[in-house]
């Protein structure tokens, strides 16, 4: 597997992605700048976390017209995989690779803090690894996660199985009092229905190292690794 | 208009806050009268602000070398150590209070900025910030409003830096009322080889101005002054800039590009006095002249005269000087980051800093007379008269409480002492996948990538203390950074500090200051720990008198080893419980005279240094070997809060039973203890006695443990164990950890609600 981790102007988990795929995953990566009209071979494009173009209009708004984006699209169209996190995701829906839009926390407050979130299929090649209804404790850090959807794009990420992450007790049970920003259907990350490219909003590369006291993000990684 | 209308009349002088004697200084230094913009550029340089002009006398005395000290506090924008393998550490602590009191959100997020722009202007990349906030009581709507506003400025600049915020400190306290304290700190990572100076070396190369456009914000201060200049500036500007963080970011990300081209010479933030301030401070450090024509300088405003662009405090600015021949190499890095980059001058022979506008010289001043040769002053002082009646205590007339279990609820309830979740929450303190030790530790911890090695850091200072004793405060400051930064395991490095003071033309605000420097310094000397650098806050005050003295500290340690760290909370059921140092009668300035008995009296602990460096040598000595299960220091609220947190900060909520506190008791009449005094049992639980700390091991390193207490003649008392769902302390308090943790954590939370609960209901 090959990856790359696109950097625009703001984003600041780029090294993160970066030391996770390269130092504890041992997988080729590369950074490409936003400004770059096609990208290198590669498996695997990353869009991090961040505040790209300082989340001027809204989130994600701005980076979407990035010459770079043109080439995520084309790679996404040709099957290959797409993984947005927490900006990265942002980006993906204002650029329509995923549906729904972002809206500010329900505390309107930014929040960091782990999180748990219930594994809602396997049928990714992001979380083939992982358990069915599992729980993993990773953390977020963002003031618009509130993910929304109009109830018709909701039915259809429930036909397609295109749920992939909720937020969840320890126990898998869901609730408000579990849900950190008042997303829709308490949804931390969907899918595409080609199901190649995924948007979640806690962010997996920071509990990928026992050091960290998370590791919970690691079967993504894996599973990212062994589909590949 | 053309400024030479604005005459230099006395009373534009006044309103320059330049006496007559400094005018006097200033005719001399250039031979001349100056025009008005050289006069506004001596009223910046010369102000407290950038030439420490009263506290200049003081702060020397403040040990400052150390073998590992790069670079010196005073000498560049920040301080540097050296921590092997070829890296240092840069790092920094400033004061934001004035503009954070007027608009929190864009002060606290202002002064963020500025503190990381002086760390990554030495060519360090931060990598974490800390900070220390101190606001009046939380009951107070204006308080609140403040608060909130100063944390969610801290987070937009911060998490949009992508800089994480691992830690800090919170006082509440009606002192801060109307003059809240805002002191961020960075620290950052630089490469030995790789630290960038402030310097305009090398007569020839083109300086550049880099960054985001010149306006006229940050000019409230002269304001008055703006209004006679010409007629676009009129309108009232407010005095507080507005920060960009995403500018900043790229500005960063560009400045530490070019810091690893060998195209650079010399940087400096533009901060305060803008323009003027970093031409002036690179020339002279060079002892070489600049010319700079404001013509070139990028304006986002139409009709700026000299005055003004020379004034500016717009923000993420910086003054690049290049290696001539390299222009293109700076200018091809920050269009990639979409920045100017304008050759706006020239480094040039001799002393002179010569400004041009469209090819009229429009000042020109010996740089060394803006940054070296201004006033200094030996103020005076006095003892001030409060101190005889506040240190008075008398503790016979202290009645005991009945109910302990309800004095430690109460404790955890304050928030100075409570949870501080609702706040770092809000900032994001994982971002960089490096933070080990989250906040509510006794130091923050980050891990260095591709070292063993992580940076431990802590910010501290009792206020309250500093009151009734400036230099015992001073060092106790020192001393409890220090400790927390040791109870993670790591070695002290530097120290920088804050000096938040009242006015110093009061002779009795000014006895404080000195005081609280020399048991700075004291502290310094004792534990080995250089001063690397600071700020001076002088004249908070408000209409109901000035602040306590606060001379907040910042210490940064390293830990060689990471799988070496020590956690502040009990980690496995059955660990053995020990109380190292002595306890004595000591609850003068404590929380528990204040929050149980409504006083801010008495005496504040003795600091015994060489007991301190006894128990921080004991601490570290125990390091290597891994003896400590955890590790937490004592401070606000005494033993019984220390080990409330402990349990609290336990992952799995451990609780304790500590069944045997009466070797404490009885120890108070031992060989160390003052045989006529028997132990209360609130010192005991509540006092804040100094030079201890609560250790846990597993059994089988107990023996190591009073083996290598007893070699550093450090008093140890094993009092209990680990375990079980409630905190028990002898017969006293028995307290579920739940309960605990329900009132800890809900302090800070349920008096934000119930004030916008209150506000919004007086809105409708």
């Amino acid at each position: 597997m090959k990856a790359v981790v696109v950097v625009f102007p703001g984003s600041n988990c780029d090294t993160d992605c970066f030391n996770v795929l390269k130092d504890v995953m041992k997988v080729p990566v590369e950074f490409v700048w936003h400004k770059e009209g096609s990208l290198p071979d590669c498996d695997l494009v990353v869009l991090p976390g961040g505040f790209s173009y300082g989340d001027y209009l809204r989130t994600g708004a701005i980076a979407r017209f990035s010459p770079v984006m043109q080439a995520v699209k084309q790679h996404a169209d040709s099957g290959r995989l797409v993984f947005g996190i927490c900006n990265g995701f942002q980006i993906l829906l204002e650029a329509g690779l995923l549906p729904g839009a972002m809206l500010r926390n329900r505390s309107l407050q930014f929040i960091c803090k782990p999180v748990t979130l219930r594994v809602e299929t396997v049928k990714t090649a992001f979380t083939q690894k992982l358990t069915q209804g599992s729980v993993l404790e990773i953390p977020i850090a963002h003031g618009e996660g509130n993910y929304y959807c109009d109830d018709d794009t909701y039915q259809r990420l429930a036909d397609t199985d295109s749920v992939v992450f909720r937020y969840a007790s320890e126990m898998g049970v869901l609730g408000d009092e579990f849900n950190p920003n008042g997303s829709r259907g308490h949804i931390a990350g969907i899918v595409n229905e080609r199901r190649n490219v995924l948007g979640m909003m806690p962010h997996p590369e920071r509990a990928s190292e026992p050091v960290l006291s998370m590791t919970d993000g690691l079967g993504i990684w894996q599973s990212l690794a062994g589909a590949l | 208009m053309s400024q030479t209308a604005v005459a230099v009349t006395p009373e534009m002088i006044a309103l320059h806050g330049i006496t007559p004697d400094e005018y006097k200084l200033i005719v001399q230094k250039i031979g001349r009268d100056p025009n008005l913009t050289e006069l506004g550029m001596f009223s910046v340089m010369w102000s407290e602000h950038c030439s420490y002009k009263n506290s200049k006398p003081i702060l020397k005395l403040f040990p400052t070398t150390g073998q590992k000290v790069l670079v010196k506090a005073g000498e560049e924008n920040a301080g540097i150590v050296d921590i092997g393998d070829g890296l240092a550490v840069c790092f920094k602590i400033e004061s934001h209070n004035h503009p954070s009191a007027i608009e929190p959100f864009q002060g606290a997020a202002t002064g963020v900025g500025g503190i990381m722009r002086d760390i990554f202007t030495m060519g360090a990349r931060p990598i974490f910030s800390m900070n220390s906030l101190r606001f009046g009581r939380l009951e107070l709507p204006l308080t609140r409003r403040l608060f909130s506003g100063v944390v969610a400025g801290i987070s937009h600049y911060g998490n949009c830096m992508g800089i994480p915020t691992v830690g800090g400190e919170i006082y509440f306290d009606e002192c801060y009322e109307g003059n809240p304290l805002v002191n961020a700190m960075c620290v950052g990572l630089v490469e030995s080889k790789g630290i960038v100076k402030g310097k305009a070396s090398g007569v020839g190369n083109p300086v550049y101005y880099v960054g985001p456009a010149t306006g006229r914000d940050g000019l409230g201060g002269a304001a008055f002054a703006s209004k006679d200049l010409s007629e676009e500036s009129h309108e009232d500007r407010p005095a507080v800039q507005v920060g960009d963080p995403f500018m900043e970011k790229l500005l960063m990300e560009a400045c530490l590009e070019l810091s690893r081209t060998d195209a650079l010479v010399g940087m400096q933030d533009m901060g305060a006095a803008g323009l003027t301030c970093s031409t002036c401070e690179t020339a002279a450090r060079a002892s070489l002249g600049i010319e700079i024509d404001l013509a070139k300088v990028p304006r986002r405003e139409t009709g700026m005269t000299p005055y003004e662009i020379m004034l500016s405090e717009s923000q993420e600015r910086m003054l690049v000087i290049v290696k001539k021949g390299k222009e293109s190499v700076v200018e091809t890095i920050f269009e990639k980051w979409d920045l100017h980059a304008v050759k706006i001058g020239e480094v040039k022979d001799g002393r002179l800093m010569r400004v041009y506008d469209d090819g009229k010289i429009v000042a020109e001043v010996p740089a060394k007379a803006l940054v070296d040769e201004g006033p200094i002053y030996i103020r005076e002082e006095q003892k001030p008269a409060y101190l005889a009646e506040a240190q008075k205590l008398d503790l016979s007339q202290i009645k005991a409480p009945v109910d302990f279990n309800l004095v430690l609820k109460k404790l955890l309830d304050h928030p100075t002492i409570a949870s501080k979740a609702w706040v770092w929450q809000q900032y994001d303190h994982m971002v960089r996948t490096d933070t080990v030790f989250y906040p509510g530790h006794d130091a923050a911890l980050v891990r260095i990538k591709g070292t063993q090695k992580a940076l431990a850091c802590s910010t501290d200072c009792n206020s309250l203390y500093c009151y009734l004793d400036p230099f015992e405060g001073g060092k106790i400051a020192v001393a409890e950074a220090a400790r927390n930064v040791v109870a993670s395991g790591a070695r002290p490095l530097g120290m920088t500090n804050c000096l938040n003071f009242g006015n110093p033309m009061k002779p009795e605000v000014f006895w404080t200051f000195h005081q609280a420097v020399d048991g700075l310094s004291a502290a310094c000397r004792a534990l080995d720990i250089p001063v690397t650098g600071g700020n001076v806050s002088l004249y908070n005050e408000s209409p109901a008198g000035a602040i306590y003295p606060t001379p907040t500290v910042g210490i940064v340690g390293l830990l060689e080893n990471i799988d070496q760290r020590v956690p502040s909370s009990f980690q496995n059921d059955g660990d053995l419980i020990f109380l190292l140092g002595q306890t004595l009668n000591e609850i003068g300035g404590s929380h528990y005279l204040h929050v149980i008995h409504g006083l801010k009296k008495g005496l504040p602990p003795r600091l015994v240094l060489e007991r301190e460096a006894a128990l921080q040598h004991l601490l570290l000595s125990m390091v290597p070997q891994k003896v400590l299960a955890s590790c937490h220091d004592l401070s606000e609220g005494g033993l019984a809060v220390t080990l409330a947190e402990s349990c609290l900060h336990s992952a799995q909520k451990l609780g304790a039973v500590i069944d045997q506190i009466e070797m404490v008791m009885a120890s108070a009449l031992g060989p160390h203890a003052d045989p006529h005094a028997a132990l209360r049992l609130d010192a005991l639980y509540f006092g804040e006695s100094q030079s201890r700390a609560v250790v846990s091991v597993r059994p089988e390193n107990k023996e190591r443990l009073i083996h290598e207490a007893q070699r550093f003649d450090v008093p140890v008392f094993q009092i209990g164990k680990v375990g079980g769902p409630n905190l028990v302390v002898g017969d006293k308090i028995k307290l579920s950890v739940a309960e605990m943790d329900k009132i800890f954590e809900d302090a800070i939370p349920r008096r934000m609600a119930a004030g916008s609960a209150s506000e919004s209901v007086k809105k409708s």
